[in-house]
This record gives structure tokens, C-alpha cells and sequence, in this order.
């Protein structure tokens, strides 16, 4: 029984690298296998239209259409259509890896565009490594992450926090508060923002984590009248960060001397906790809509008279939006019948775009984004004013608080 | 000294959060035994009441709350009509019953009202903080707490000094023979039922204006105030007073001298090792099986 049942592996093992690596290698020029046909190309668009996180994603969702359709209308990429397969994961991890294998494996679509949460990144990713696939991924997030199948455009916390913390160390003082949600991203995040506090000289008061989902601050809100930090810097997310503003401003505290530093709050979320409570506290990110480019201009006017004129643009929906543009250039650069999804990975290596926040290059080692983050204060009405912008584009470095880590594009490396 | 105030008021106003929610469960748990697995809906749905009135009619908040506590009421009225009064007895599926009519309601919402978080704006008049003792509070979280109290108040003196409450205590204690005597307990038990669900109502609308707004608010609060119901003992008013009390100052202490995160698992170890060993509760009554 046992050695039937290892033959069976056996061959089970053979026949699936026949298939993975023989037949795509054979035969990709061959029409009825090849990625582009019938003129046109394949692409999965992954983004929850219903559960908790449907709100956000549904924003990203529509920015990742107008592109497309963007695309399309002026005429495609070397006159092939791109045709977007719109799947919905319900914001549920499980769900996410289920219709990422139908995008890749029965639709055959070359790369997938998708997910907000790191939660449902982390569950697809085995599906495109092991199917030698493309994930594209909007969002800005806690690095340590070294995939050679993942083309990262958000984010990573050297890009958001390196300008970010000695302004607000030399503008407010050396008395920090870390407040958080309790998971992965606000522990990444606060690990280099400690790292970079200490060569600064600066002091963390105190470092918290208060249930994802908590609504009831009263307590955290004391300390803060207590301890009188001089930054609060806050990574609490969802509808816990409304609450959190919402009792700050309640309790009378002041953001001229004591403000709140975040770099989640988007236009997004100000929108949904009122602009006088957001009003006065900080946030640093590449993209804000405010931003005046010609190329911001252009893509938020586009996305108003497509989604409707009281619709906010979003630093991750900046990023969605631009990210396609980046595959078409990459695509661009490639023959019909070499279109794939390692072929667009190597060809979109180093390729740079004009977006909306200025211009953007896919680093080539570990495939994520040089940006060029923006400090903005957020106003009663809902919108940002940028204070300062980077002097120059930076570096993204996934393992900035793992100074013996470096990603490259043969994998991780141990330095 | 001030620190001392702070860290009272902060568990007073903890509690009063958690007292406002829980009695409705407890007046509709203590009268009727139906366990309401609909009442965090309607906590949300005074919540969307309050919302819905400032941000399309620019009703400021104080003036919409009897508005909100009679719509609220209104319907609870009306799902004890159509559904509770069928189910009278049978605690499994009246759980059953209000859990799918919670899981609608949550629907409902999301499909009419949208998903994303709303806001509920603070009345001016109570958008400054106050000093008391050395000590400074939001005032609105004294007004909620203030309302809480009051609200209490009320409820007791309905329970204990109205001819209608007396009535409700005979019914509790046995519905057949308070039957017997022509006590029409059918209407006693539905205008409980809307009261429940009207305070439930008054403290969604209550907290907006200190939490976000959204369809799925409810789950957190209904399991809140079955902690305090179930710590109380289920058919004492005076036990939800004191229990949200306890409970309240407890996490407030807590999370002071750790986090919210350590606060939460600690209360609820608490309880379970009360419940283990007085499983009545802390301020169970004498009578009645």
C-alpha cells in the first residue's frame, strides 16, 4: 500500500513538472498555449468587491479598470487588447488563493493585479511562485518580503518613514508614542521607526497595540494626557483609527502639540471619520490627491467623470492606477509570442513611469518601487496639505530594519 | 490625586457605555427570556438613525434622540408582532431567529445605507472638555454617562413603582398564573420588547459621535453586553448596573497599566472563572427557577 501510494507521488510529481516546466517552454509559441491571442492578452484583476475591506478595494478596483480601459482606447499595447478578468475573493485569505489559481490557471491570464491586505497577499503568493506567475500588488506595506514573483508598487517603510520622522523629531521633539493595531504591519513599522528614533537621539515612551477592530480609546487617551508625548505615531488601521480621532478630538487634546503621525490615513479614512477630526495630524506618502502635477491633474478629473465627481483618489488607488501602465510598457517592449509572465517581469526590471506623484522606477533587484513620499497635513475639508516632498526619489529597501538582510533578484541575502 | 480622578472617570465612562447597551438585553432577557442576538442590529441601526438624521435633515443629535428611541422602539415593536411572540418558549429558536433577523438587518443596511464608516457629528455645546478635581474630561462622555444613570433610573422606577411594573414582576415570576389573574402579558411582553430595543437604539446613537459607523458595529456590542448581563445575573437591573461598573473600571485599570489588548483577555478570563463558580451571576434573585 505504502509503495503504491509513493509510486503514485512519483508519478504525480513527474507528470506535474512535465507539465509545469516541459510544455509552456516547448510550446509557448505555439497559438492555442501562447499568453497573447486572438489579439488579445489576459490579465486578472483581484480586488474584493464585498466583505470588510470591499470599501477600500473597490477604489483600487476602479482605478485598475480605468487604466485598463485607458489602455484600450488608445489602442492597446502593440495593438493587442488587454482583457481584464475581474474575479471578487470577498475578502477572505482563502478565497484570494482560490480565484488567484482560476485567474492562473484556468483563465490564463500573464499577471494578476490585486489584494489590499497583507493577509491576502501572503495567500496568494504560493500560487504565482509555484505557477511561475506575475502578482502586481497597489498597496504599501510592512516589507520583509523578497518574492521574485510579486512587483510591489506601494510602499515600504524606509520610503515612507526616512524624511518623515527627523521632520517631525526636529518640528515637535523627542518624546515619542507608538500606538497600534495588534498584527504584523504596525510591529514592522514600528521596528524602524524605533531603529531610526534611536540614531536620532529620540525617546519611545511607551509602544501599544490595542485589538484590531477596537473602538474604545478612553484609556490609551489618558496615558496620552499622562506621559504629554510630543508625537503619537499612530498605526492603527481600519475602523479603529476612526474611533481614535474621533475620542482625541472629544478629550480636547491638541495636534499643535501633540500630533498624530500616521502613515495609513489617506484621504480614504479621513473621509470616513470627518475632516475636523483628522484636521491638524500627519501623514506621509507618496501620493496625495491634492498633488499638482499635469499628471495628477489628468487622472483625478479622469477618474471623477468615470466613478462620479465626489469620488476621493488615494495613495493606493495612485498606485493600482499606475502600476498598468507600468505592465504596458513592459509588454510593449516584448514580441506577441513571447509575452509571459517572467518575460513582462524582466522586461518592466528598471522601467520607469510619469504617475500621477511624479516619476517611478521598478527596481530591478527586489522589484519594488522607487517613490518619492510627500509630508501632508490634513485639513478640515477632507484633503491634505503637502508640506514637504523628498528631494529625490528613494530607494525601496523591504528589510530597512534588518540591516543583515538584502533582497536581490537571485532571492534573499544574508550580508 | 488627579490621576486617580482621570483614571475613575475614564472607567465611569467605560461603563456607562457598556450599562447603556446592555439594558435593553437585560430588561428583555429578565421579562421575557428571549435571548436577543438582534440587539447589537439595533444598537447599529440607532447608530445609522442618528447619521442618517444629521446628514440628510442636519438634525443635531440631541434634538433626534426621542426621535430615535420611538423608531427604534417602533420597530422592535413590530418584530415582536411578527416574529418573537411565535417563539415564546423556545430558547433555542428565538437564538435561531434573532440571529438571522441580526444577520438581515446587517444586509439591509449594507445595501441601502452603503458599507463605508460614517460619522455622527458631537453637538457643539458638548465638543469641549471639563474639569473636575484636577482632572480633565470630555464633557460629552460625562452627558453619555449622565444619560446612562438616568436612563437606569428611569427603568427601576418603571419597574418598581408603576402598576405596569408590578405587573412585569408577576409575569416574571410566573406568566401563567399572572395570566390567570387578567394580566394581558401578551402586551406586556411586546412593549418591553420595543423598550429594549428602543434603549438599545438611544445607546447606538449614544456612542456614534465616539466610534465609527457601520453595518457590522453591533457584533462587538451585543458580545459586550452579554458579558455584563450574564456577569450581573440575567433578571437583576441592579446587577447590570453594578456589573457594568466592575467591568468598566476594571478594563479602564487594566489597560492603564498595560494595554487594551491584555485588558480585554484578562476581564474575559474573569468572568469565566466567575461564571464557573456562581453560575447565577453576581446579583442573582432568590425566586424562580
Amino acid at each position: 500500500m505504502n509503495r503504491n501510494r509513493r509510486n503514485f507521488l512519483k508519478a504525480g510529481a513527474a507528470a506535474g513538472a512535465f507539465s509545469l516546466v516541459g510544455f509552456p517552454h516547448i510550446w509557448s509559441k505555439n497559438a492555442s498555449l501562447a499568453f497573447a491571442q486572438d489579439g488579445e492578452i489576459k490579465v486578472g484583476v483581484l480586488f474584493s468587491l464585498t466583505g470588510t475591506t470591499a470599501i477600500i478595494e473597490e477604489s483600487l478596483n476602479k482605478a485598475t479598470l480605468m487604466a485598463i480601459e485607458e489602455i484600450n482606447a488608445d489602442g492597446g499595447i502593440n495593438d493587442l487588447k488587454i482583457t481584464a478578468v475581474v474575479e471578487d475573493p470577498a475578502s477572505d485569505p482563502a478565497t484570494f488563493a482560490e480565484k488567484a489559481r482560476k485567474l492562473v490557471l484556468s483563465d490564463r491570464c500573464v499577471s494578476v493585479f490585486g489584494s489590499y491586505t497583507s493577509a491576502s497577499r501572503k495567500a496568494v503568493l504560493p500560487v504565482f511562485e509555484k505557477q511561475e506567475n506575475l502578482f502586481w500588488y497597489p498597496t504599501l506595506y510592512e516589507g520583509r518580503e523578497c518574492s521574485k514573483n510579486v512587483i510591489y508598487t506601494g510602499a515600504v517603510p524606509n520610503q515612507q518613514q526616512d524624511d518623515f520622522i527627523p521632520w517631525l523629531v526636529e518640528k515637535f521633539g523627542k518624546r515619542w508614542y507608538l500606538i497600534g493595531s495588534n498584527y504584523i504591519y504596525p510591529k514592522e513599522e514600528n521596528n524602524y521607526c524605533k531603529k531610526l528614533l534611536e540614531g536620532l537621539g529620540a525617546e519611545v515612551i511607551a509602544e501599544e497595540y490595542v485589538p484590531l477592530g477596537h473602538s474604545e480609546f478612553s484609556s490609551v487617551i489618558n496615558k496620552f494626557r499622562s506621559e504629554k508625548p510630543n508625537v503619537i505615531f499612530s498605526t492603527v488601521v481600519g475602523d479603529s483609527v476612526v474611533a481614535l480621532h474621533r475620542q482625541y478630538r472629544a478629550a480636547g487634546l491638541d495636534p499643535a502639540t501633540m500630533p498624530m503621525a500616521s502613515l495609513t490615513t489617506s484621504e480614504n479614512e479621513v473621509a470616513a471619520m470627518g475632516g475636523d477630526a483628522a484636521a491638524g495630524h500627519f501623514t506621509s506618502a507618496p501620493y496625495f490627491m491634492v498633488f499638482d502635477s499635469p499628471e495628477n491633474q489628468r487622472f483625478v478629473d479622469a477618474y471623477r467623470s468615470r466613478w462620479g465627481g465626489d469620488k476621493v483618489t488615494h495613495f493606493v488607488s495612485e498606485s493600482a492606477y499606475f502600476q498598468i501602465h507600468l505592465f504596458r510598457q513592459a509588454v510593449a517592449k516584448l514580441t506577441a509570442g513571447d509575452i509571459g509572465p517572467l518575460a513582462i517581469r524582466e522586461a518592466v526590471k528598471g522601467e520607469e513611469y510619469k504617475a500621477p506623484q511624479g516619476l517611478v522606477k521598478v527596481e530591478p533587484e527586489n522589484l519594488h518601487c522607487w517613490l518619492r513620499p510627500k509630508i501632508g497635513q490634513c485639513k478640515a475639508d477632507g484633503q491634505f496639505e503637502i508640506l514637504t516632498q523628498s528631494a529625490d526619489w528613494l530607494e525601496p529597501n523591504p528589510y530597512s530594519a534588518y540591516p543583515n538582510q538584502k533582497c536581490t533578484a537571485e532571492g534573499l541575502k544574508e550580508v | 490625586m488627579d490621576f486617580v480622578v482621570a483614571q475613575i472617570l475614564t472607567g465611569l465612562s467605560l461603563s456607562s457605555i457598556l450599562l447603556l447597551v446592555a439594558l435593553g438585553l437585560a430588561i428583555i432577557y429578565g421579562v421575557t427570556g428571549v435571548i436577543n442576538l438582534a440587539h447589537g442590529e439595533f444598537v447599529m441601526l440607532g447608530a445609522y438613525c442618528a447619521w442618517l438624521l444629521q446628514s440628510q435633515f442636519g438634525w443635531s443629535l440631541l434634538a433626534s434622540l426621542a426621535v430615535i428611541f420611538l423608531l427604534i422602539a417602533a420597530l422592535g415593536w413590530l418584530i415582536e408582532l411578527a416574529v418573537i411572540r411565535h417563539l415564546y418558549d423556545r430558547p433555542l429558536d428565538t437564538i435561531l431567529a434573532t440571529w438571522g433577523l441580526g444577520v438581515m438587518t446587517q444586509q439591509i443596511v449594507r445595501l441601502t445605507a452603503g458599507g463605508e464608516l460614517r460619522y455622527v457629528q458631537m453637538p457643539p455645546s458638548l465638543s469641549g472638555s471639563v474639569n473636575i478635581l484636577g482632572a480633565t474630561d470630555s464633557a460629552y462622555r460625562l452627558f453619555v454617562l449622565a444619560v446612562a444613570l438616568g436612563l437606569f433610573l428611569l427603568t427601576w422606577c418603571i419597574y418598581r413603582y408603576t402598576s405596569f411594573g408590578l405587573k412585569l414582576r408577576a409575569i416574571t415570576q410566573n406568566r401563567a398564573i399572572a395570566s390567570s389573574f387578567g394580566i394581558n402579558s401578551a402586551r406586556a411582553y411586546r412593549l418591553t420588547f420595543a423598550y429594549g430595543a428602543g434603549i438599545a437604539g438611544l445607546a447606538g446613537a449614544l456612542i456614534s459621535p465616539l466610534k465609527s459607523v457601520s453595518p457590522e458595529m453591533g457584533t462587538t456590542y451585543v458580545v459586550d453586553a452579554f458579558m455584563v448581563v450574564v456577569l450581573g445575573g440575567v433578571q437583576s437591573l441592579v446587577g447590570t448596573l453594578a456589573s457594568s461598573a466592575v467591568l468598566g473600571e476594571a478594563s479602564g485599570l487594566l489597560a492603564y497599566y498595560s494595554n487594551d489588548t491584555i485588558a480585554k483577555a484578562l476581564v474575559l478570563i474573569a468572568i469565566v472563572i466567575i461564571i464557573r463558580f456562581r453560575p447565577q451571576g453576581l446579583f442573582a434573585p432568590r425566586v424562580r427557577a
